[in-house]
């Protein structure tokens, strides 16, 4: 006999879903097809709801919710896309592009950066913020990769992938706030870390923070789909 | 109808927005039947005239002169474009920002000067501290991003603009494209 499985009916922009109890708005969402934009979120990766792209409406509350982390109850009536949340997402974009020194033009990840076509997906066309310019700094003692503060929205992917995934947990996040930065071991140069050098991290990476220094130019496509294969994988062993 | 009267102007940017403008090749002489070009790099007029119906503006403001030129642009004008990332974003001269325009002075006329190695102080105009997006200083109608917008992306919106029609710029072009 098959366990009884908690079913749970609500309704997202209007149309009706059933969901299973604990899985979140976003993947059911997802499994309906209907589209909520996302940075911090990776398929096979944990969810930290560090980005804020994918907040929705629930009916009848006033917070906004992380999708990716935020999980269906009964009842729920979700709104993915009005214009406060449309407006929302924009300024969280405009507020990422603004922070560091994103130069699409010179980016290694140009054409392939999904902060950048979230940008053009939501609608920008200008940074109505002021731009911050600090002065960040680049570290490629790796010999493999390169770690770009300029383009890094910490998001806090590499982190996950390394600890969840690859087991090694040699990123991490160092100091607070606007001046957050990623880092490898106790802040130090990359390529004398601990790094196992499986370049997982730089295949989840959504803009050209990370990159392979093989890579020139905007020739830098990444491929971090290996992750829900990987699960799987291991899950059936 | 009167031609539209059409500014094109270049501040601190590389002139691959004006190079992309060209590519426009033979569809130029279409565009060329709705409006004039009154005032361009590429056109021998030494002052903005008073009453521009379009101006298409490439390039950041990087320097004294340019604040003056834009502000100037924006009197004139009744519509305002900013043309390419520089304008738009600041982009490739923006790139200086962090660090300010001493050690770039430095290294471009002391550094690297085989002779007479001294920063330029007359005739060019002073720099500013940080290179700014156009929008920073006056009101700017159209956005129109890209490093160069492409040739389809200017002929594209410049059509609808003339003719006043709608413009779904994201649908054509995006930052770096």
């Amino acid at each position: 006999m098959s366990p009884t499985v908690d079913v749970k009916t609500l309704t997202i922009d209007d149309q009706e879903v059933s969901a299973r109890a604990g899985q979140t708005i976003l993947e059911v969402a997802r499994e309906h097809n209907i589209d909520i934009p996302t940075l911090c979120h990776l398929d096979g990766l944990s969810d930290v709801g560090a980005c804020r792209l994918c907040l929705v409406e629930i009916k009848g509350s006033n917070k906004l919710l992380p999708a990716c982390v935020a999980t269906v109850e009964e009842g729920m009536e979700v709104s993915t896309a009005t214009e406060r949340l449309q407006k929302h997402r924009k300024t969280i974009l405009e507020l990422l592009f603004a922070e560091r020194n994103h130069i699409c033009s010179v980016c290694v990840a140009n054409g392939h950066c999904e902060l950048q076509s979230l940008g053009q997906s939501q609608g920008l066309t200008h940074i109505r913020l002021e731009y911050r310019n600090p002065e960040l700094h680049v570290d490629a003692s790796h010999e493999r990769f390169t770690l770009d503060h300029n383009r890094c929205i910490l998001c806090t992917r590499c982190v996950r992938v390394c600890a969840e995934i690859e087991g090694a947990h040699i990123w991490d996040v160092m100091g607070r706030g606007i001046d957050s930065l990623v880092i490898t071991d106790l802040n130090q140069p990359w390529g004398e870390s601990g790094c196992t050098r499986c370049g997982k991290c730089v295949q989840v990476c959504p803009t050209g923070a990370l990159f392979d220094k093989s890579k020139v130019g905007s020739d830098h496509p990444k491929y971090p789909d290996f992750l829900p294969y990987l699960n799987l994988m291991r899950e059936a062993q | 109808m009167s031609k539209l009267k059409l500014a094109t102007v270049w501040l601190d940017g590389c002139s691959g927005c004006h190079m992309s403008f060209l590519d426009m090749d033979e569809r130029l002489l279409t565009l060329a039947e709705l409006v004039d070009i009154v005032y361009s790099p590429i056109v021998d007029t030494k002052d903005y005239p008073d009453e521009v119906d379009i101006a298409l503006v490439e390039g950041a403001v990087a320097s004294v002169d340019d604040e003056k030129k834009i502000r100037k642009i924006r009197a004139h004008s009744k519509m305002l474009v900013a043309m390419g990332d520089c304008a738009v974003a600041g982009n490739v001269p923006s790139m200086r920002n962090p660090f300010g325009p001493e050690p770039i002075l430095d290294r471009a006329y002391i550094e690297t000067a085989t002779i007479q190695p001294q920063i330029p102080c007359v005739v060019v105009p002073q720099l500013l501290r940080v290179v700014k997006p156009i929008h920073e200083f006056v009101k700017v109608d159209v956005f129109l991003p890209g490093c160069p917008p492409s040739a389809d992306t200017f002929y594209t919106a410049l059509t609808a603009l003339i003719q006043g029609a709608p413009l779904d710029i994201p649908a054509l072009t995006r930052f770096g494209a």
